[in-house]
């Protein structure tokens, strides 16, 4: 579509019609801020931000934690995939190793021993909720995050799982799981 | 040169260098709260320093409308880390703060800020080419931007700088062409005969008798100052900051605080130009004053006119958009200049015909 644009008439150029209705709308809004103790917060949250704590809606980028599966297992399988995609580097995984403890999950061949994000550097980009692979981690609801020291700011695994909580996706190698079982089982389920 | 002289001088600038510093730190606190209550926030309302709790009554009160915020906010700026980036060319880095703050509080030393107290004249220095003076001033505070934008040493503040300069020359002229007229009427460069000139009644004002003039002063003040909505040497959202993008702390405060002071002297000069400076035109108050508490309140009627229009000046900016530069230019060489030269004429004209 074309907008036709019309030419200015000369209380237009010189600005009155602009300056009117500026002035009418800055003064509406002033009015009702300063006389009637209305505002933009105050309207939609019913108060202001520390003591009435902004609600971020369902999808909410915020900080990313791990997760656990419905079985209560670390999804995280330590690919290093979100690691190596972070752009500012928040993400440092430290692998198991070869004599490393196995992982908490059947059919996963590991876990990270260690598994920290500097929540100073995060850039909430979301890249390594894209890029991981198990769904293991996830941009959440939290967006205030404060802690007095620079230590304090990064989080390790225990935490990031704890702040993370289970979540109801997909669980990547059930079904391999349920047909190892079923293998096993003799004779044969009939299907 | 006698003692006494130089005894009172030094005690008025004293006097309104303390006035006008807290002045820019309380400018700073209107406009942050008449931008919030324009955009529907409640601005800086939880400074809260120890001692608030202890003022009767009003200690909160004056908490809820952020009375304490300057002192937190001058806090932090001391306090804060001076950075200097490495890239920098260091002596102008220095010196530009400085060059922004100067020129805008040399300016207020011509302004008749009240009649007398006794036998001073409230002014500092009562030249008889105040205005040319001013002017005179008004034009080093370009340096301040144009050295920043320079020695800052990268694209945006350079282009700040640029823009600040091409900005600040240009809007000069149509700023020096409009006052002539009111010379002309007044027949004295000296910024008391203009007060002297305008009292007797409210039509003797310059506002009214030299609307055209007021309205160019008024545009060209706002580029001079780098307001909205000229405030294309700073621009946030295409220049970053503009000329102050690699300051911190104090240095950047010195320009944010220049910005103010000189909207409070360019709102001063206006008063004085244009608004009748300390009188109003009834109950004999555009007489110099006899007694010490009319003297006073003429001191009261110069300060309650400043913040009229600089509520006023604070209020366009959260009124109307930036102008494109070539708009910009544009108003300035090929409206404004044409504008105050025909004003010029005409006055001149007009001046002619009365006294053959
Ligand atoms: S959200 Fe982005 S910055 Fe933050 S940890 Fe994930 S990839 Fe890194
Ligand atoms: S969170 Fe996902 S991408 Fe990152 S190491 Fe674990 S499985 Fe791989």
């Amino acid at each position: 579509m074309i907008v036709e644009r019309k030419p200015l008439n000369l209380a237009e150029r010189l600005y009155i019609p602009a300056v009117a209705n500026g002035f009418k709308v800055t003064w509406r809004h002033f009015k009702r801020t300063l006389f009637e103790g209305r505002t933009a917060a105050g309207d939609t949250a019913g108060g202001f931000h520390p003591e009435v704590p902004w609600r971020v809606g369902e999808g909410y980028r915020g900080a990313p934690y791990l997760v656990r599966d419905q079985d209560g297992a670390t999804k995280c399988v330590s690919c290093q995939l979100c690691e190596f995609v972070c752009p500012p580097k928040a993400i440092r995984i430290t692998p198991p190793g070869p004599d490393g403890a196995p992982a908490d999950r059947r059919n996963a061949e590991k876990m990270p021993r260690e598994f920290e994000i500097n929540m100073l550097r995060c850039i909430f980009c979301g890249y390594c909720q894209e890029v991981c692979p198990e769904e293991a981690i996830f941009l959440q609801r939290d967006y205030s995050l404060s802690g007095t020291s620079r230590a304090e700011m990064i989080y390790d695994k225990e935490k990031l799982l704890a702040l993370g909580g289970a979540h109801a996706g997909l669980r990547k190698w059930k079904q391999k799981e349920d047909e190892a079982r079923a293998q096993e089982a003799f004779p044969p389920a009939a299907s | 040169m006698d003692w006494q002289f130089l005894a009172f001088s030094l005690a008025k600038i004293l006097v309104v260098f303390a006035v006008v510093m807290t002045m820019v730190a309380y400018a700073v606190l209107v406009e942050r709260k008449v931008s919030a209550f324009i955009q529907d926030r409640v601005g800086p309302n939880r400074a809260n320093p120890f001692f608030a709790r202890y003022i009767p009554y009003l200690g909160m009160k004056l908490v809820r409308w952020g009375i304490f915020q300057p002192m937190a906010d001058a806090l932090k700026a001391i306090l804060k880390e001076d950075y200097t980036p490495a890239h920098v060319r260091k002596v102008y880095f220095w010196i530009a703060p400085a060059l922004a703050m100067v020129p805008a509080l040399l300016t207020l030393a011509v302004i008749p800020f009240g009649s007398q107290l006794g036998a001073q004249k409230m002014v500092i220095a009562d030249l008889d080419v105040g205005v040319l003076y001013t002017f005179g001033i008004v034009s080093l505070g370009v340096y301040g931007i144009v050295l920043a934008g320079y020695a800052a040493n990268s694209k945006y503040p350079f282009l700040g700088g640029i823009r600040s300069s091409a900005q600040m020359i240009s809007y000069e002229i149509a700023m020096g062409l409009s006052v002539i007229p009111v010379f002309l009427l007044v027949g004295s460069l000296n910024l008391s005969d203009v007060i002297g000139a305008q009292s007797g009644s409210l039509l003797a004002w310059h506002v009214f008798k030299q609307p055209v003039a007021f309205f160019v002063f008024l545009v060209a003040a706002f580029a001079e100052t780098n307001r909205l909505p000229f405030d294309l040497p700073e621009a946030e959202t295409e220049l970053v900051g503009g000329y102050h993008t690699e300051y911190s702390s104090m240095k950047f405060a010195l320009f944010f605080l220049g910005e103010y002071a000189a909207m409070i002297s360019v709102s001063a000069m206006m008063v004085t130009l244009f608004f009748g400076g300390w009188t109003l035109p009834f109950l004999g108050l555009d007489q110099p004053a006899q007694s010490l508490w009319v003297g006073l309140l003429h001191i009261l009627i110069f300060f309650l006119k400043l913040c009229v229009l600089l509520v006023g000046i604070i209020w366009v900016r959260w009124m109307l958009p930036r102008f494109r530069y070539d708009q910009l230019m544009d108003l300035g060489w090929r409206r404004f200049i044409p504008v105050a030269l025909a004003n010029i004429v005409v006055t001149a004209g007009v001046l002619a015909m009365m006294h053959r």
